[in-house]
């Protein structure tokens, strides 16, 4: 591969990392047996020995497992056999995707040592296409925060910048890709919490239309608005990971009953003619730098050949504040069942009462009980209507802008998150502000579509900015190809992959 | 609009989702709680009359599969993972008042 040009002052930097090929190219070479599965692997954890003490992405690496499931991979090719279309290539899992016999914790204490009895639909659909399961990132705990601060187990560092936050709650698998310590990495988003970290890590992060991707195995935080989505370096490495896992499954009753879209060989159409709509209402309380960048991203588009105007979704406004009420309501209930009976942490009481109440207490940490507490108080009786209810028609409203804005756009656009990458400790006392930090993605988890970030360039600090590509439900297709005409234009040609030191 | 939440309020809360919690985070709860609940006041407030729930994004009929049987986790392998288990079922301690 030729350098990349030398990068205008507005791109990305690039952290110290490997020079790995892309995904894409990795799963071409190791099913024409020019470069094998075993070697990809060795290389990624080396990067992993180099900077993981630095970085913390993982919570388990799965090292001697890797190199065992990469001589497999390069076995099948020398006998002849399809070793699938993510041959030999690295991913990420989240610590909240069950894995047969490995931890899974979901950066909590209740469940520090369970090992769950069966593996999630994702992890067996990659391991399935030939992909290396190289660990288990680190996450806000139960997927609750947008900082990685709230890990049972210690924060992840921004690459770009360790003394910034990598975002979250899917902080360790965009740091892990940002890095360079895996090809791909799979998160989950139910308010942002893969796109957010992709645009402060710099790399692509993308959650598909609510029930294209099954959940069965990822650990339940909202159940309306939870997704599994991919990370990656470059928009197409992406779409060939959300192709692996999309598609139905009879496990899941929220997945949709079709099988998944056709995406990396539609990348290259082009965005000739495409409406594109700058949503305005997310333009607002931006950082200057931020809201510049998207403005050039729309140029950029333009130069394309779409046709870029404003947009308004005016009930979008309301989602942060909707989002609020509905997630902990749900998380309230999903996380009933952290009780010390069957799994986890068992803290003895005097009874099965006190036993519940002293386990929860001592396994969960504040930010989960904050939401426990507020789902609770917004489920209960004489505030059910007001809170609850009331935002479930905000939802409703939400979803009807949408649908008025895509009668005349095909895709809208806006920030993905209101600033770059924040310092340690800059939210983390003040619940609302780190929430504030997703108000830009949680529309799009209300109305269950699809979106995408994209790295475009950096802010005035040198860091990551991501631009939020968003469509309708199933607008996969033209959502990705709209995102590779923007990763086309971006500054540097591609800070996705000046990211990942290519 | 729903009035402000009380300390008395996030202790009932609290007990009501099983989480023993000290005086002091009481005090932070409601003060945090408080904070979230007022920015939510705008949605309290919208007129809403007339509009439905969602309550699921993507509208899915009713999800039947064949009555067939197949297997389900290996009892044994579940268990291992409990904090206590006897004779292939899950301990807990006493749920009635009286003595064993």
């Amino acid at each position: 591969m030729s350098p990349p040009p030398s990068p205008p002052s507005n791109t990305a930097p690039s952290p110290p990392s490997n020079t790995a090929p892309s995904a894409v190219e990795t799963a071409a070479a190791v099913r024409a047996g020019t470069r094998s599965a075993r070697q990809t692997v060795e290389q990624h954890l080396e990067a992993i020995a180099r900077r993981e003490s630095d970085i913390h992405a993982f919570n388990t690496v799965l090292a001697d497992e890797a190199r065992a499931a990469a001589d497999a991979v390069d076995h099948k090719v020398a006998m002849g056999q399809d070793p699938g279309p993510l041959a030999g290539v690295t991913v990420a899992l989240k610590d909240n995707m069950c894995t047969r016999g490995i931890p899974t914790t979901c950066s909590s204490k209740i469940l520090e040592g369970w090992r769950p009895p069966y593996d999630a639909t994702v992890v067996e659909r990659i391991v399935r296409a030939g992909g290396i399961v190289v660990g288990k990132t680190n996450l806000d705990e139960f997927a609750m925060g947008s900082s990685t601060e709230n890990s049972a187990f210690g924060p992840t560092r921004n690459p770009h910048d360790v003394t910034k936050v990598p975002g979250g709650s899917s902080g360790g698998s965009a740091a892990a890709v940002a890095a360079g310590f895996a090809s791909l990495a799979i998160g989950s988003d139910t308010g942002g919490s893969i796109r957010q970290p992709a645009a402060l890590c710099g790399v692509v992060g993308m959650k598909p239309t609510y029930g294209l991707v099954s959940r069965y195995g990822l650990i339940a935080f909202a159940s309306s608005l939870d997704q599994i989505g991919p990370f990656a370096a470059t928009v197409a490495d992406a779409a060939l990971l959300l192709e692996v896992i999309a598609g139905h499954d009879p496990l899941d009753t929220t997945s949709i009953p079709e099988s998944g879209p056709r995406l990396v060989d539609q990348l290259s159409q082009g965005v000739d003619g495409l409406r594109v709509g700058v949503v305005q209402e997310l333009m607002n309380g931006v950082d200057a730098d931020v809201a510049a960048r998207v403005n050039e991203a729309a140029d950029a588009l333009s130069a394309a050949g779409a046709k870029v105007d404003t947009a308004s979704v005016p009930a979008a406004i309301y989602g942060l504040s909707a989002y609020y009420l509905i997630a902990p309501a749900e998380a309230s209930s999903n996380l009933a069942r952290y009780d010390g009976v069957r799994y986890g942490l068992r803290v003895p009481g005097d009874d099965i009462t006190s036993t519940y109440m002293r386990t929860r207490a001592a396994g969960f940490g504040a930010e989960v009980k904050r939401r426990i507490m507020l789902g609770t108080y917004a489920l209960s009786a004489g505030y059910y209507d007001a809170y609850y209810g009331q935002a479930q028609r905000v939802r409703t409203l939400i979803i009807r802008d949408f649908t008025a804005a895509y009668e005349h756009f095909d895709v809208l656009l806006s920030p993905t998150s209101p600033t770059t990458a924040f310092a340690f400790g800059a939210k983390s006392e003040n619940p609302l502000a780190m929430y504030l930090s997703d108000v830009c993605t949680i529309p799009s988890n209300l109305a269950g579509h699809p979106a995408i970030s994209v790295p475009f360039g950096a802010g005035d600090d040198g860091l990551p900015v991501g631009v939020q590509v968003m469509a309708p439900a199933l607008g996969e297709p033209v959502m990705f190809r709209a995102a590779a005409a923007l990763e086309r234009g971006a500054p540097g040609s591609s800070s996705a992959a000046t990211a990942a030191g290519r | 609009m729903p009035e402000r939440i009380s300390p008395a309020d996030v202790a009932h809360v609290a007990r009501l989702a099983r989480l023993d919690i000290s005086d002091d985070e009481i005090e932070l709860f409601a003060e945090q709680l408080a904070a979230v609940l007022e920015h939510a006041d705008d949605v309290a407030a919208l007129e809403t009359a007339g509009v439905p729930v969602t309550a699921h994004p993507i509208p899915l009929q009713n999800v039947f599969r064949e009555d067939v049987e197949r297997p389900s986790l290996d009892r044994d392998e579940v268990l291992a993972m409990a904090p206590a288990a006897e004779d292939g079922r899950f301990r807990v301690p006493r749920i009635l008042g009286e003595a064993p």
